[in-house]
């Protein structure tokens, strides 16, 4: 997953992949080691490269989306450019790119796919461990593998998106 | 001793009351009007009583239901707290003639002490110092022949008034005419009652107050000061006990003042005695406080002890426990009062509900709040939300682990001024103990210094987590209220611990 992330006026690329333990991340382009746990509503406890954060969530009056960082405030705008695009332009129709999420939280086993791969409707693109048995994910329609978005051995949850097939 | 005492408050002084009810093993009573049936006092009494109305006159200030509530619940006395009906001494005989205890002084010092000028010339009888100044209201004239003869600048307050209203400074002959009348309108309408009177004006004096402690017995002892002149427009913001300025000395010769002015009122049950300290820290009689004050906890601290227990012993006809040499301050407090308002916006009131509590704990912290978690602040109080105590060995110590409880400090959802007091608890003058009743504008007025550490990288970071983990949101923004995410890394909202408890508790049944 990448996002745009506005902060104080600046815009930061934030690429996320989830790994076993912690998260995989590059922003802007360099890579950084999180561990991140939401430890309650609002409420995300962050080691980034073993230093410690407390990161709360907030929504202001004006509706504005606000992390809060020790007696920090951080007004920010988080921007999903690609979910933007695609979703509004062609939501539910065969046409565009589809996702292939998990369904419920588990495991990557194997990804029988590479990205720019041509792909056939039915086709298994991924394979997901869950309460112990493995699920085959399928290509929603012939078209193409435009991103792979998980990794052999990244646990996953609920609604996360694992590939894209255009 | 009572067996059940009604609370005629609401915030966290009645939930300060409730407790200290608890741990003596008396009932309380509270009484909460329509927009106060979920506020925390309600559920920390033993009893509750709707009275009426948000407006105050209809309910938190309603004499005859306060008093039909205490008598259909059985209370034999009202703790009355701080503000609404404390200072009301038609309350107080009001109780008398119904046979309630009021827990307070007797209606007679209240009322001696309610008016600001008879204060004065009773005080004056007595021999306690004052800023000069008339010793009554005054037309134009006389005021306008007062203030030459004592010099500009000069004071202009309400005989009535409190809480700075009614209150005008005047530098100079030119502008006293147009403040006199804006005075006496300003207090006609605070306080129906427009006299005005004169008083010298300090420069830069500090606040300073002494607690004092009187028995039904004639007993009268003094259990040090406390300092506050950090202020913003006449309105106490952080109160600290000892002052940085008062010395043994000092505070011997202040104490034995404030008790001779409790003994000339009759005084008994907890009070305070007000004085301006001007820079050679002379010090001069303001007022008296004839209730608990908000900023009693420090004063706790240092002590040693819980005055609200001391205010139910006395209340009940008990002697004072200990004697004035008995007293020993040890220690350093400060308190902060956290106020639902904003103070990067003028410090504009922020009402709403609270998404998000997380509140400090630890060494030589005290919170005595009336809010919590998903609770709706009302807009028709007083935006008090809680008071934040810091308690150390000595005063660096406590200003240290305050700052340390605000960084833990956060309450999502409503805008409060912690930042504020980080602001003034870092500032190098305030460390140093130089403050006055002008140091919180001062500080406003500069820029502000106090720039957290800016860490744009992690913000953008966690932000990307958050959309990740629930790319709808958890938050309450509209509707869903949060409740029910799909699961995705969320923790449960408090509804599916409740709904899996109800699923369980029948099979554990069977």
């Amino acid at each position: 997953m990448t996002y745009d992330v506005v902060v104080d006026d600046k815009t930061h690329q934030v690429e996320l992949i989830r790994g076993e333990k912690s998260w995989l991340c590059k922003v802007d382009g360099q890579e950084v080691d999180v561990d991140a746990e939401l430890t309650a509503r609002d409420v995300l406890s962050v080691l980034v490269g073993g230093k410690a954060y407390e990161i709360k969530r907030e929504r202001s009056l004006q509706g504005e989306l606000h992390m809060v960082i020790g007696s920090a405030r951080y007004a920010v705008d988080v921007r999903d450019p690609r979910s933007l695009r695609t979703r509004r332009a062609i939501a539910g129709t065969e046409a565009g790119p589809q996702k292939i999420k998990a369904p419920m939280p588990g495991k990557i086993v194997r990804i029988l796919v590479a990205e720019k791969d041509e792909v056939k409707a039915g086709q298994g693109v991924i394979v997901m461990e869950a309460m112990k048995m493995q699920n085959e994910m399928k290509s929603p329609k012939d078209g193409r593998v435009q991103k792979i978005l998980t990794a052999e051995g990244s646990a996953v949850n609920a609604g996360d998106t694992l590939a894209i097939i255009e | 001793m009572f067996k059940r005492v009604l609370i005629a408050n609401r915030g966290e002084i009645a939930v300060r009351v409730i407790r200290a009810c608890r741990e003596m093993g008396i009932e309380s009573v509270a009484v909460f009007s329509d927009v106060d049936r979920k506020a925390l006092h309600v559920r920390k009494a033993g009893y509750a009583y709707h009275i009426g109305p948000a407006t105050a006159s209809e309910s938190y200030l309603n004499v005859a239901k306060i008093l039909d509530v205490a008598k259909r619940s059985g209370a034999e006395a009202i703790h009355p707290g701080y503000g609404f009906l404390s200072e009301n001494a038609a309350f107080a005989r009001a109780c008398r003639e119904a046979g309630i205890k009021f827990i307070g002084p007797s209606p007679e010092s209240m009322e001696m002490m309610g008016s600001k000028t008879r204060a004065r010339q009773n005080m004056k009888k007595a021999g306690v110092p004052f800023v000069p100044g008339s010793e009554r209201g005054l037309d134009i004239d006389a005021a306008t022949h007062l203030a030459e003869q004592i010099g500009y600048p000069i004071m202009l307050k309400a005989a009535a008034g409190g809480g700075g209203k009614g209150m005008r400074q005047v530098s100079s002959p030119e502008e006293l005419h147009s403040a006199y009348e804006a005075a006496r309108s300003e207090a006609q309408r605070a306080f129906g009652d427009n006299e005005v009177y004169i008083e010298k004006l300090i420069v830069n004096p500090r606040h300073v107050e002494m607690q004092i402690f009187g028995d039904e017995h004639g007993n009268v002892v003094y259990l040090g000061e406390r300092e506050c002149s950090v202020q913003r427009r006449h309105q106490k913001v952080l109160e600290e006990s000892p002052s940085p300025i008062v010395d043994d000395d000092m505070r011997r010769r202040m104490g034995e003042i404030a008790v001779r002015v409790g003994k000339a009122a009759n005084y008994y049950n907890a009070g305070t005695v007000e004085f301006l300290v001007d820079q050679e820290r002379n010090f001069y009689f303001l007022e008296m406080n004839t209730r608990l004050q908000v900023e009693h906890p420090v004063t706790e601290f240092v002590t040693g002890l819980d005055l609200v227990h001391l205010q139910m012993h006395i209340a009940s006809g008990e002697k004072l426990p200990f004697k004035q040499e008995d007293i020993q301050l040890r220690g350093h407090a400060i308190e902060c009062r956290i106020y639902a308002e904003d103070p990067d916006n003028n410090f504009f009131p922020s009402p709403g509900m609270i998404t998000r509590l997380i509140s400090p704990s630890g060494p030589g912290i005290r919170r005595d709040s009336g809010m919590y978690e998903g609770w709706t602040v009302p807009l028709d109080y007083d935006p008090l939300l809680a008071k934040l105590v810091g308690y150390g060995e000595n005063r660096d110590q406590a200003i240290h682990r305050l700052l340390r409880a605000l960084y833990e400090y956060f309450v999502g959802g409503i805008k409060t001024n912690t930042s504020l007091f980080r602001r003034i608890l870092k500032d190098p003058d305030f460390q140093a103990g130089n403050i006055d009743t002008g140091f919180l504008d001062r500080l406003l007025a500069k820029p502000n210094n106090e720039t957290d550490e800016r860490r744009p990288i992690i913000a953008a970071l966690g932000a990307a987590i958050f959309a990740s983990m629930d790319p709808k949101s958890t938050l309450p923004n509209g509707n869903d209220a949060g409740a029910n995410n799909n699961g995705k890394g969320a923790v449960e909202p408090p509804v599916s611990n409740w709904k899996r408890t109800a699923r369980a508790e029948p099979l554990r049944e069977r």
